[in-house]
């Protein structure tokens, strides 16, 4: 086995066991939390807030391929396509097939 | 053991008009070729979504290993991009607990947590009997993962026929998607709160600390939604 190849393995065993440890932890303390309780009310409001924390931060300050539209384009993408989200009664795959699209199209053309 | 009628109940969930079935194949395509392109092989990029499954962390873990940093930081860069994943355990699991189901089945299916599977099942958990919902949760875990696992190996085959603009163009999908997702489960104050506030803090965050913004913008946004929701109680 190459140096590369076992340094691979072992970046996707860091990388499985870092996210296995918040799934498991999380299931673990969630064995004494009652459903109707002002814990579970709290974590509920917290996971969405993290959730539209990270989508947003992968917008406004993108990683990866995201990086080369800038930020007017993104946000003209994501405006136009939670427009149509709404405009066709909360419809999901519209605007996803045309975030892509429209994407595309005015990275080449602005 | 699993109920079979539930479990296929779940799996076909992800066939529905508003599945995330697109949004997860794009996304999980583009990573595939990610893979290929930063030196992964075939088995090497299967086994990244098979054993991990977080598209952010995966990011994360590509781009570390891309400017060779060690083990121990992207254990924790991945660690604090997927920390997400800690309070939406914490969010679903109480809902599918049930004192006739193994506990071997909890800890097994919490690898299927993901932004997909979370929203479907938060969306639908009451319309199924609490003996079931774990059952019918590792149908949607199970066919989400697949999903994830069969665009990755697609994404690394067809990434010499992918451009640059199509790779941009797929990049987008999945926080367009799940923006989408995430706006339509607004169904009350409180929960509008935390969707808004998040949104707006989180790159507030990413101004003080980049690596902390989503936990430290997420945490107090939840916070915040959380006391206004006990004040209008």
């Amino acid at each position: 086995m190459t140096d590369l190849s076992s340094s691979i393995i072992l970046v996707i065993a860091v990388t499985s066991i870092a996210t296995y440890l918040s799934r498991s932890l999380g299931v673990l303390f969630s064995e004494r939390i009652d459903e109707n309780s002002k814990i579970f009310r709290l974590f509920d409001c917290i996971a969405y807030s993290t959730l539209a924390a990270l989508i947003s931060k992968v917008v406004v300050f993108p990683a990866g391929d995201l990086v080369e539209a800038n930020n007017l384009i993104r946000f003209i993408v994501v405006f136009v396509c939670v427009g149509v989200f709404f405009i066709t009664k909360r419809n999901l795959i519209y605007p996803t097939v045309l975030s892509a699209i429209l994407l595309t199209v005015l990275i080449k053309f602005v | 053991m699993i109920s079979s009628g539930y479990f296929l109940k779940g799996f076909k969930s992800v066939r529905s008009a508003n599945s995330p079935a697109i949004a997860l194949g794009c996304s999980f395509l583009a990573i595939g070729a990610l893979l290929k392109n930063i030196g992964f092989n075939f088995q090497q990029s299967f086994f990244s979504t098979f054993f991990t499954y977080a598209l952010p962390g995966q990011l994360v873990m590509a781009e570390s290993f891309l400017i060779g940093a060690s083990l121990i930081n992207i254990f924790i860069g991945v660690w604090l991009v997927n920390a997400r994943l800690f309070p939406m355990a914490i969010s679903m699991f109480p809902l599918l607990k049930h004192k006739n189901q193994p506990k071997w089945k909890y800890y097994l299916s919490c690898h299927f947590l993901a932004v997909s599977s979370w929203l479907i099942m938060k969306k639908d958990y009451r319309t199924i009997h609490e003996n079931y919902r774990i059952d019918f949760w590792m149908g949607i875990g199970t066919a989400t993962w697949s999903i994830a696992i069969a665009s990755t190996v697609l994404g690394f085959l067809v990434s010499d026929y992918l451009s640059k603009d199509m790779m941009i163009g797929l990049a987008i999908v999945n926080p367009v998607y799940f923006f989408c997702m995430l706006l339509g489960s607004m169904k009350n104050i409180v929960i509008g709160t935390s969707v808004v506030l998040g949104t707006i803090l989180g790159p507030v965050f990413y101004l003080v600390s980049p690596e902390w913004c989503i936990l430290y913008g997420g945490v107090t946004a939840g916070i915040i939604a959380f006391l206004v929701g006990e004040f209008n109680d």
